[in-house]
């Protein structure tokens, strides 16, 4: 079904706030549907929580409701009118505003001048100031914010910085606030405070729309919540039937789509490959662990939680403030990934775009680039052995009809994913780190990497894998470990339910 | 239908396949089409000396412009290899006075190389944006050199100007040797560039500094490296400079280095890093050079080359920018 064509020639601002209702409403990124027949409906000067595992398509609903994405299907309605949101814009002048976690401000410029941002009141382009600082009181009346309208965003603290961004909505006639993730960066009292507020506000008829991770925040909230799983609509329910245990329950519990290969288990002989003792960075805190030869431990935990901080501080990518790692019982000096490498760590990263490939470079030098120095005389590459043990290494992980000498960015995600993987087997490390190693790849690329992963492990390299995806940690690894902000909380073997880790990551 | 389908489907690929090609090689087509056209139009361009000449005019930017080719490609800019350019060749006109020639020379090649890798090392260091770090340097460099010939213009002893213009004397098939240097010092730098594993970490540190960081380079000590070539080129182009005339001075060469970056990016070389090749850079400074060339043996008005030169710039990074966009990356 096509949403419906509605005109926008209608869209007047609203005085009061709008019931929301969504029917059929779907989102896909090419293959894969991440949004899918959600039916709801949402009452004025409700608060409204939505809540779900990573990727269960939460952000995508906000998302949508806030005009920052389009849908594919269903319709959205406001006061059972059907409308058409095509773009941010559309839906402020419906009186919809999203509030994102990077906040949309001008850090250089005053609280006043961001709150009025593009519609500072004027006479012919001249800005009349005292007009604005009007408006402003106005608002902060209403609000019973604190702030100082000619401080400098920049410099406020983040919890200040929210509060302009809300009024930035308020003052553009917001009758319903969409908010991502609003306190994963605030500090309890700040925490606190925005909690007040947005009780303050829906008391006032605003109706806020709230995603979050931390189910207490949400249920002590919220009047009614939202589950979704997969990006499927499981339940809406009044908050205060639920408790944080039954939210999870109704998270969790999806069917698993893909085959786990066998993992052979670890001799008790085996010794230690990995050990991690007391490493702390800027963004991880205490990291202990030990992997032993042949051992896949996984690490869980929420988005933002420090597991791929925990993998990048292993690999010397982020320095270290304190703590060693050890690789076959030697210490290896922090701070240099070069090192690292040299003591046998290898890392396929997170971001296959961002940390992963130089999408300019061609495949074969992509695969080469970590163990240049192995085919090298005298300081020049040895192009033919090059080319022999990079079309060997793509036979291996089953890179299919590439050419070696073509650009990188044109292999599918899976086939990328793989290079990346490629590009450390030409020299197999002792440990290999793994972060979120089938992310947007497809179902074989997926099964096909589990099985390396697996292969690799039966051969006794010790791996660390971090996934997103419960399923893929649990299935994949002999030990589990639940890291919360930036600290491991708790440790699983490979028996544990989904439930308990999820109990884990998401509860304290 | 699904016959059709399957004969229709590869042509897209060799359609993409073809102007991946045309691109690549434009700048070669450009550079024959000139030539041909001043060839048909002038009866003194296909003539020794005028190549000769030709040569001699691309010296000094082409030896500039194979360093700064190294820079762009690591993803840095580098403004200050002409003010490198003076400091070198007045501090190697001193050596001269002092201990010879051949000292001198040297010498101008050491100071180079050790203020490119200074600069080098201010870049990493502070992480300032290289394009400002770069230009702070070249003001600073250009400073010292006043500072050091108190503004005057050094040149060496009398008895010593006969071997200190070694650099102009003709060598192989009569061109001179500064000429033979730099196309020495282009082919050096371009198989380096196409063959070597430091080549490679260049090529990767400039495509994605944190994929080349996660393998393992260690991107501070390549960008060192590329600015402290850099400053080599420098400290030879000004040696030829200074040989040519007999004597150096605080404001030897200025703008040059902004010649030197057209060059590279009018043959291709992406300035987004990654991308290019020292051979496109050659294409590059001699396109500039027959232009100008051309202006001569046409009598054209020489003013009218420097717009010319303008629209090469605007044209290159633009049909570099539109085929990003057309074919992603």
């Amino acid at each position: 079904m096509a949403i419906q064509q509605v005109s926008t020639q209608d869209s007047v601002q609203p005085t009061t706030t709008p019931e929301i209702t969504v029917a059929g409403l779907g989102k896909r990124y090419g293959p894969s549907v991440v949004l899918n027949d959600i039916n709801l409906s949402i009452a004025p000067g409700e608060i409204h929580g939505i809540v779900g595992e990573n990727g269960a398509g939460k952000s995508t609903l906000l998302k949508i409701l806030g005009g920052a994405i389009v849908a594919d299907y269903g319709t959205l309605s406001l006061d059972g009118q059907p409308v058409k949101i095509s773009s941010p814009r559309d839906s402020i002048a419906r009186g919809i505003s999203l509030i994102a976690q990077e906040l949309a401000l001008i850090p250089e410029r005053s609280v006043l001048e961001n709150v009025f941002l593009g519609r500072w009141s004027n006479t012919a382009g001249l800005a009349r100031i005292g007009s604005d600082a009007e408006h402003f009181a106005r608002l902060i009346d209403e609000t019973g914010f604190e702030l100082d309208p000619s401080a400098i965003v920049g410099r406020l603290p983040i919890g200040l910085a929210q509060q302009v961004e809300i009024l930035k909505a308020l003052a553009r006639g917001a009758k319903v606030l969409c908010m991502d993730e609003p306190t994963a960066v605030l500090n309890e009292a700040e925490k606190a405070r925005l909690l007040l507020v947005m009780k303050r506000l829906a008391a006032a008829g605003t109706t806020v729309i709230l995603v979050s991770h931390y189910l207490n925040e949400v249920l002590e909230l919220a009047d009614r919540v939202t589950i979704l799983r997969d990006g499927r609509h499981i339940l809406t329910g009044v908050a205060q039937e639920q408790t944080p245990e039954s939210l999870v329950r109704h998270m969790v519990g999806r069917d698993v789509d893909f085959l786990i290969p066998e993992i052979p288990e670890v001799g008790a002989e085996a010794p230690t490959a990995l050990k991690v003792s007391g490493l702390s960075s800027s963004k991880v805190a205490e990291i202990s662990l030990e992997v032993r030869r042949g051992e896949i431990l996984g690490l869980a935990g929420l988005v933002g939680s420090g597991r791929s901080e925990t993998l990048l501080a292993i690999f010397g990518a982020d320095p270290a403030t304190a703590g060693t790692v050890e690789i076959n019982g030697r210490r290896i000096p922090g701070g240099s990934v070069a090192r690292a490498i040299k003591a046998g760590i290898a890392l396929v990263p997170e971001s296959r775009k961002e940390q992963g490939l130089i999408t300019v470079r061609p495949v074969s030098e992509n695969i080469a680039l970590a163990t240049l120095a192995k085919r090298s005389l005298a300081g020049f590459v040895k192009w033919q052995q090059e080319k022999k043990a990079v079309a060997a290494i793509s036979e291996a992980v089953d890179i299919r009809g590439v050419r070696q000498n073509m650009s990188i960015a044109g292999l599918s995600g899976g086939n990328q994913q793989k290079a990346l993987f490629a590009k450390w087997l030409l020299d197999p490390p002792s440990v290999l780190l793994v972060d979120e190693p089938t992310r947007g790849v497809d179902i074989a690329a997926k099964t096909r990497i589990h099985k390396m992963i697996a292969e690799l492990a039966a051969k006794g390299t010790a791996v660390v894998v971090v996934s997103s995806e419960l399923e893929e940690v649990i299935g994949l690894s002999h030990r589990i470990k639940v890291m919360r902000h930036g600290r491991i909380v708790a440790e699983f073997d490979r028996n544990a339910s989904r439930d308990e880790v999820m109990a884990s990551a998401f509860l304290k | 239908m699904t016959t059709t389908e399957t004969i229709a489907a590869p042509r897209p690929a060799q359609k993409k396949k073809f102007d991946n090609k045309y691109r690549d090689f434009g700048i070669v087509f450009g550079l024959i089409a000139i030539m041909l056209l001043l060839a048909l139009n002038t009866t003194t361009f296909l003539t020794g000396q005028n190549f000769i000449n030709l040569f001699d005019q691309a010296t000094v930017v082409g030896l500039l412009a194979a360093g700064v080719t190294l820079c762009i490609i690591s993803g840095v800019f580098d403004l200050s290899s002409t003010a490198t350019l003076a400091v070198s060749s007045i501090i190697g006109v001193t050596i001269t006075q002092q201990f010879g020639v051949a000292a001198g020379f040297f010498g101008a090649l050491i100071v180079g190389t050790l203020m490119g890798a200074l600069t080098g090392i201010i870049v990493v260091l502070t992480k300032v944006n290289s394009f400002i770090g770069t230009l702070a340097m070249s003001i600073i460099y250009r400073g010292v050199a006043i500072v050091i010939t108190g503004g005057a213009i050094v040149a060496p002893l009398p008895e010593q100007m006969d071997s200190f213009r070694t650099w102009t004397w003709p060598s192989l098939l009569g061109l001179s040797a500064g000429s033979v240097l730099m196309l020495a010092v282009m082919s050096g730098l371009g198989i380096l560039l196409w063959r070597s594993t430091f080549g490679r970490r260049i090529y990767a540190v400039g495509g994605n500094k944190e994929a080349a960081r996660l393998s393992g380079i260690r991107t501070g000590s390549i960008h060192v490296a590329v600015f402290a070539i850099s400053g080599l080129c420098a400290g030879m182009a000004g040696m030829i400079l200074a040989s040519r005339a007999g004597s150096a001075a605080p404001s030897m060469a200025t703008g040059i280095e902004l010649t030197a970056i057209a060059a590279v990016v009018i043959g291709g070389t992406s300035i987004m890093g990654g991308q290019g090749a020292l051979w496109r850079t050659f294409a590059g400074v001699m396109l500039l050079t027959v232009i100008g060339n051309g202006f001569n043996l046409l009598h054209w008005d020489t003013t009218y080359q420097q717009v010319v030169t303008g629209v090469l710039i605007l044209v290159a990074v633009a049909a570099d920018g539109l085929f990003k966009k057309k074919y992603g990356s």
